[in-house]
């Protein structure tokens, strides 16, 4: 069989960018995720099983098991996945992703997005905002409460008002958050004000209780991740557009589970590449340092996997000390990104750069030859489940999982 | 402790900054714990929770940025505070610093106008980048050593074919608008354009043009194999045909430690058609006299500037004789005319043959038959066996310039005419009849006859010129003059295959991508050129397995 690497590349990226995720609705897991089933928590990352989960994951499968009444609490949870009632499997297994733990299980609401261009879904659970969130594996009373109220509340009106719409096009939202000084990824300040912009008049029209709708306008708005969700959904559509294109070694997943970084790449199929993943470098909030911080986890990276996060670093200056300090060095992070990307991106721009597009698909090769990974910017979890986040900065994957990726790619292609 | 607290109020900052300052605060001689955030409720919480809240805190809106130190004294605790301005400003003047590519891609990108690579990468990776520059279609200025000759070859040719100067490997300098690559002096600009396969022949000879007044167009060193035999030469004579179309430049030096004969003879002949004085220096290669043509024979390095900056200063185009197919054939009676003539045109003729040669290389295998051009001594023991010595009997060279003309490859026939007392008592009666039936024969032959002998010499020197002029014979008087002609009609300047070099890219200022050593980089810096440097890394970290992957992997392959 001969294969033509470049060419390869060239239709992946040209798929990812133009896939047209939008945003559809707000639908129960259970009722869209693929496979989705009661006893069935999906996680962010590669694979992983209870005995190798980190601390957050292990908070957040507890929570979830709680949430969905299948557990009393902490104790009757860990048992029923010791006895193994409990299956998990990553997101990216159901067209889904998840910031964080990622932890998504079937009562919950999701986000729903359709690939207009080529009819992929994919989903993507509700943003909690900030504080003891679920997502940092907090599962005390407040923090399901909030879920419940997101799940009983907020996700039934999100559902009705979007009903009411073709939809929002979240990549024409990220076009123009991209803009404001978002990099879509740690920064989506911007693009949480377009997105609860673009809702509010929906909620309003279809909204019975006045209470509830400035509850729910209140949560969407002061919360600057609300948008993330629906984007990194948006970045799993137009990455999965790309994946399985035969000979292509354009990278279309990036995730991590707080114990393993996993890697898969369009051209081979479904299998991980999986190193451990490191500790991320940044700034903490008061009263927290390096020592307290887990090991890199999210489904997140899906979001530099798509062309924007850090890839998109110098759009946005106002959080460029996560790069040590000046916006040239904002610039010349997404400089770096260039060079092991195969395209510009065709939506996305930065104003910075003289509206290039963004650095578009990871190539494997590029990353082994130049020894360069690509950049990642993440929030950091405190390493004890339900302490939530403790700061924020920059990761890189391990260089091993790429050149491992490299190798098997050579192997299968008897090149 | 001593817990301090400022509020700003209205002061916005992303909380990135404020996460910063915070960190920044921490770390004051005497503080205990920082705490810098925008006042919202959920930031008073967290302060709360680390004990950094205080009441004047809590008052503190979502508007304000809440500034919490908490220290050992009141006096540590307020000199942070007042710290506060300083860390902001200092962050603001953090020298930003551009952005470094790790690939020549990359680097084309950042600085599209670049039309140079400058390489200085370990010899076993020089090759590769060389050639990722050449498809990208950049000029290289190859500094690196240890590349083999084979990639070499293969290089130079790919740029040939291109019209871009692979300069190097083994290159350490070039002056090339105006700015100096590798190791270079910093000279004037001027109209003396320089080649040279030598890094420190070029640099004595641009530093001799400066120190005595002149300057220097374009300098450019071709790598010290570029004049061996195997490599043919190839930089030098797409760089002299650069110089020779460059309008700043007026008088060529040519430089380079002895080069191979063959490929002397196809620079020197290049030279020839060039029309500009071309000083040609090539350190301990005997040179064919101290002017053939526009050829200018220099004894040293400096007189190689002395000489150009004189025919700079006297500047008019030099002549180009019209050159014409063939090759030499001298058949001479004198010897010492003949080896005379033979060093003086080896250095534009080749291949040059001889049964009485110079070099090895230069012995023709049958005496009795010429080829390519040959000069031949018929006072030999070969031909004189049995026969008077040819300065009294003809015979001999009459045969031979009958089997000349039967060659087709013959162009012109060189024969001396030796009078004086023992001599032939009229060597032109048998040697003219014999020049004007060859010319019936062959019109595309010339004859050329060098005629030693004074006024007084029983033969008669008007006479014998006369006889052999109407014959139809151009008659010299020195063997430099026969040299000289000789070459200018002979040599043939070689085929430029492949592409020529545009012209522009010397015309324009440099621009340049530095690919290793960092001082070149700031080199280029310094002289105002604009210039980017690749922060290069050996491929996939010079793991071997990798790299053999990368390769194989680089475009299109088969599986």
């Amino acid at each position: 069989m001969a294969i033509d690497i470049d060419k390869a590349n060239q239709t992946t990226v040209e798929r990812m960018m133009s896939a047209r995720p939008i945003l559809k609705g707000v639908a129960r897991a259970k009722d869209v995720i693929p496979g989705m089933k009661p006893n069935l928590l999906l996680h962010a990352g590669p694979p992983i099983e209870w005995a190798r989960m980190s601390g957050p994951l292990r908070g957040a499968v507890i929570g979830a098991l709680i949430l969905e009444g299948l557990a009393k609490d902490e104790k009757q949870a860990v048992k029923m996945v010791e006895a193994g009632e409990v299956e998990f499997d990553p997101c990216h297994h159901h067209q889904t992703v998840g910031p964080m733990a990622g932890v998504t299980s079937s009562s919950m609401m999701v986000y729903e997005l359709d690939n207009v261009t080529h009819g992929n879904k994919a989903y993507s659970n509700l943003n909690e905002g900030y504080g003891k969130v679920l997502r940092y594996g907090a599962y005390s009373e407040d923090v399901l409460a909030k879920l419940r109220w997101m799940n009983e509340e907020m996700g039934p009106l999100l559902a009705e008002a979007l009903a009411t719409t073709e939809g929002i096009d979240i990549r024409a939202l990220l076009s123009e958050s991209l803009h404001m000084g978002d990099e879509g990824h740690n920064r989506n300040k911007a693009g949480s004000i377009l997105y609860t912009a673009k809702l509010a008049p929906l909620l309003a029209k279809v909204s019975k209780k006045a209470d509830t709708l400035s509850e729910i306008l209140k949560f969407l708005g002061d919360n600057a991740l609300s948008v993330l969700n629906p984007v990194m959904a948006a970045c799993k559509a137009m990455a999965d557009a790309g994946h399985g294109i035969e000979g292509s070694t354009v990278v279309t997943t990036m995730a991590r589970n707080g114990t393993d970084f996993g890697l898969r790449v369009s051209g081979m199929g479904d299998q991980w590449f999986t190193a451990p993943a490191e500790v991320p470098d940044g700034l903490y909030f008061p009263g927290y340092t390096s020592a307290d911080a887990n090991r890199d986890i999210g489904d997140s990276t899906i979001t530099e996997t798509a062309g924007i996060g850090a890839f998109a670093m110098a759009a946005a200056p106002a959080i460029v000390t996560f790069v040590s300090g000046t916006p040239q060095d904002a610039i010349n992070a997404t400089l770096e990104m260039y060079e092991i990307t195969t395209a510009e991106h065709a939506a996305f721009t930065i104003p910075q750069l003289d509206f290039r597009g963004t650095p578009t698909g990871i190539d494997i090769r590029k990353v082994v030859e130049f020894g360069i990974t690509p950049r990642v910017n993440t929030g950091i979890a405190h390493k004890e489940a339900g302490v939530g986040q403790v700061g924020a900065g920059l990761v890189r994957p391990p260089m091993k999982i790429f050149e491992d990726a490299l190798v098997a790619f050579a192997e299968k292609y008897k090149l | 402790m001593i817990l301090k607290t400022q509020i700003r109020a209205g002061t916005y900052f992303d909380s990135v900054v404020l996460m910063h300052l915070q960190r920044s605060l921490a770390g004051l001689p005497g503080v205990d714990d920082a705490g810098v955030v925008m006042a919202t409720p959920a930031n008073q919480e967290l302060l709360a929770e680390f004990e950094l809240l205080s009441d004047e805190g809590k008052a503190a809106g979502a508007d304000d940025m809440l500034i919490v130190v908490r220290a050992e004294t009141e006096q540590a605790a307020a000199q942070a505070i007042a710290q506060v301005d300083d860390l902001l400003k200092k962050r603001r003047s953090n020298v930003a610093t551009e952005f470094r590519p790790h690939s020549l891609d990359g680097a084309t990108k950042q600085l599209p106008q670049a039309e140079f690579v400058l390489i200085s990468v370990p010899g076993r990776y020089a090759a590769g980048v060389a050639e990722q520059a050449l498809e990208l279609g950049k000029h290289v200025f190859l500094y690196s050593d240890n590349v083999e000759i084979a990639d070499e070859i293969r290089l130079k040719e790919k740029g040939r074919a291109m019209g871009r100067l692979v300069m190097g490997p083994d290159c350490g300098t070039a002056i090339l608008n105006g700015v100096g690559l590798g190791f270079a002096n910093r000279v004037r600009r001027g109209d003396i354009g320089v080649v040279a396969a030598s890094g420190t022949g070029l640099q004595a000879v641009t530093a001799g043009i400066h120190n005595l007044g002149g300057g220097v167009s374009q300098a450019f060193g071709t790598g010290g194999r570029d004049l061996k035999t195997d490599v043919g030469g190839t930089t030098a004579l797409m760089a002299l045909n650069v110089l020779a179309r460059d309008d700043g430049t007026k008088v060529i030096v040519l430089v380079s430690k002895p080069p191979a004969a063959a490929v002397a003879a196809r620079l020197l002949g290049a030279a020839q058609a060039m029309g500009k004085p071309v000083v040609v220096q090539f350190i301990g290669y005997p040179p064919p006299g101290r002017q053939v043509g526009n050829l200018h024979f220099a004894a040293s390095l400096h007189e190689a500037a002395e000489t150009a900056l004189a025919l700079a200063g006297n500047a008019e185009g030099a002549k180009v004789t019209e050159p014409r197919q063939g090759y030499l054939r001298g058949l001479f009676s004198g010897g010492t005319l003949a080896y005379e003539m033979m060093l003086g045109v080896q250095a534009t003729l080749a291949p040059l043959y001889s049964n009485t040669p110079i070099s090895a290389d230069q012995k023709l295998d049958d005496v009795f038959t010429s080829k390519g051009h040959t000069i031949i001594d018929l006072g030999e023991d070969d031909f004189t066996q049995g026969r008077l010595h040819p300065m009294m009997d003809n015979d001999l060279r009459l045969r031979r310039l009958k089997e000349e003309l039967e060659d087709p490859e013959t162009g012109l026939i060189l024969l001396d005419v030796v009078l004086g007392e023992g001599a032939h008592p009229d060597p032109a009666s048998e040697l003219a009849p014999a020049i004007a039936a060859g010319h019936k024969q062959r019109k595309d032959v010339e004859f050329v006859a060098l005629v030693v002998g004074t006024d007084e010499d029983p033969q008669g020197l008007d006479k014998q010129v006369e006889q052999l002029e109407s014959a139809g014979a151009r008659i010299f008087r020195t063997t430099a003059g026969a040299v000289e002609y000789a070459s200018r009609r002979l040599a043939r300047p070689p085929e430029m295959m492949g592409t020529a070099v545009e012209l522009g890219a010397f015309q324009r200022p440099l621009a340049a991508i530095n690919v290793g050593l960092e001082s070149f980089y700031e080199s280029l810096k310094g002289q105002g050129a604009e210039a980017v440097h690749v922060d290069w890394r050996p491929p996939a970290g010079g793991n071997e397995k990798l790299m053999g992957i990368l390769a194989r992997l680089k475009t299109t392959a088969n599986g």
